[in-house]
């Protein structure tokens, strides 16, 4: 097995991809949280898995394939939800669990793999190619711009669904939007972290930042910050020590929710909560 | 007519929720509609707001059916049951006023909040308030897009006697100086009868509908839904 670890002329490559797929996982990712789908990014993954299994076996290139699976899977699958009214963990673990059964068998099915090609997706990889670096750019640009122009309905769907009904924001449309814009952030980010620890990415920045942000805006900030700190210190680790890059992102980014609880709980940081509660005592 | 009402029937798993209700509301009413648990308010309420869509019969507002357009919801401010709002959602009331503004007009999210007088709290986190003042707080959001009426759907339970005078308070203005129709579900026969100039009692059918004096002056009707209250009780348990 091979793990790639950053090297000095990737550095640049590695940055500029890093901070944009940190950008979008974490404001993604903070709507996934909050509807507690925190698990959700990780189900893509692997199902996305099982697209990228099916590129290699029917060897065409397999980035795309992967990501048409899993939005249609996810899409799929929320319909029979909302129909059947069966439980969103258990919509997660059928989507995780299918993905990565279909991609195993797939991968065996094909001749002549080259193992790379499958570590890469799992564990994550160094991204150097251009192509692929302004792919990254272009996508994390649209999806921050739908997320600006959205987040108001986005946000009054994720809050009360009732209400917003009721407000007539076309809820159900919401939700497919999100798990497209989730979707697509899984694919470009697969090649930063790997599908076995993207979920770090979407989870860990945004927990963070809940213990501190008062406001919606001020959470996404933050988030955001934490996303891009884990991420670009985990490349220079990576580089200084020779180690695996996606491992010392997520490390990172575990490292940061660590400090936060501890910052927290000895009261270092005064947060909105406790400034409120003090100002009515 | 704001809204008119006719022969809504509904049924859940043929068990009969509401069954021929018809009526009106006119501009300015205060309707208070009283009913015991399981009599059919929040589904009433559910078909209003096109949240449930599987009845019979015609809602319409300001003259069109709702069936035919959801444009009509702009107009209505909801304030719904107790609010379940997670301690840690990561809000402050000025944005749950905001998301569910059509504009971006912020002096419109003051007016509002200052309506409710929760202005001088409006960065503080929604999750930190009092049941009571979140409460309020969903008032200010159904006020934001200024609606030309109010639903909301027993809107006290659970809320202190402090906050509750407050809220009863709020609709009352609104009511008189705002001219803002109001339509509320209630368990509390004595608020109903101090501030809804009109009644609707409903049990699965509506049973009156009309003046809120006239409803309270008689004696027969009251001891008919004090009857149908209890035995909806002794159902339930």
């Amino acid at each position: 097995m091979t793990f790639e670890s950053v090297t000095y002329e990737s550095i640049p490559h590695a940055l500029i991809s890093g901070i944009a797929i940190s950008l979008v996982c974490s404001a993604v990712g903070l709507f996934l949280v909050l509807r507690r789908f925190s698990l959700f990014g990780d189900a893509l993954a692997h199902s996305a898995f099982g697209g990228v299994a099916f590129g290699l076996f029917i060897g065409i290139y397999p980035l795309w394939i992967a990501c048409s699976v899993a939005i249609l899977s996810a899409l799929g699958l929320t319909k029979i939800r909302q129909k059947f009214d069966i439980s969103s963990d258990a919509i997660v673990a059928i989507l995780l669990a299918t993905g990565l059964g279909a991609g195993i068998i797939l991968v065996s099915l094909t001749d002549d793999l080259d193992i790379h090609d499958i570590e890469e997706f799992l564990f994550g990889s160094v991204i150097v190619d251009t192509q692929n670096i302004v792919t990254i750019l272009a996508m994390s640009g649209i999806i921050l711009a739908i997320l600006f122009f959205t987040y108001k309905k986005l946000l009054y769907s994720t809050f009360s669904e009732e209400q917003a009904k009721a407000s007539g924001i076309p809820v159900d449309k919401m939700g497919y939007l999100l798990i497209a814009i989730a979707g697509v952030t899984v694919i470009i980010s697969m090649q930063l972290v790997g599908v076995l620890l993207i979920s770090a990415l979407f989870v860990l920045p945004n927990v963070s930042s809940m213990l501190y942000g008062r406001s919606f805006k001020q959470t996404m900030i933050l988030s955001m910050c934490f996303a891009v700190s884990a991420t670009v210190s985990g490349i220079f680790i990576s580089y200084q020590f020779d180690i695996a890059q996606s491992g010392c992102v997520v490390l990172v980014a575990a490292a940061i929710f660590i400090g936060s609880l501890i910052v927290k709980s000895s009261g270092l940081v005064k947060t909105a909560g406790i400034v409120a509660k003090a100002r009515r005592n | 007519m704001i809204v008119d009402i006719e022969k809504l029937s509904v049924d859940y798993a043929g068990i009969k929720a509401l069954e021929d209700v018809s009526f009106g509301i006119a501009e300015g009413d205060f309707l208070g509609i009283i009913g015991p648990n399981g009599a059919g308010k929040s589904t009433l309420f559910r078909c209003m707001l096109g949240l449930h869509t599987q009845y019979d019969g015609t809602i319409k507002f300001f003259d069109q059916d709702i069936r035919d357009s959801k444009r009509y919801l702009s107009q209505i401010g909801f304030v719904p049951q107790k609010p379940v709002v997670d301690r840690n959602f990561p809000a402050t009331i000025r944005e749950i006023v905001s998301m569910s503004q059509n504009s971006n007009d912020s002096k419109k999210v003051e007016e509002a909040l200052q309506k409710v007088w929760m202005h001088e709290m409006a960065d503080r986190r929604i999750g930190d308030l009092s049941v009571g003042q979140q409460q309020r707080v969903f008032i200010a959001k159904a006020l934001v897009n200024s609606p030309k009426i109010l639903v909301l759907d027993e809107p006290v339970t659970g809320i202190d006697v402090y906050n509750k005078d407050l809220f009863f308070q709020i609709l009352g203005e609104l009511n008189a100086r705002e001219k803002i129709s109001i339509i509320w579900s209630s368990h509390d026969l004595d608020a109903v009868e101090r501030l809804a100039n009109k009644v609707a009692c409903l049990n699965k059918t509506l049973f009156f509908h009309g003046i809120s004096e006239e409803f309270f002056s008689d004696d027969e009707m009251l001891k008919k839904y004090s009857e149908t209250s209890m035995q909806m009780h002794m159902h339930h348990h």
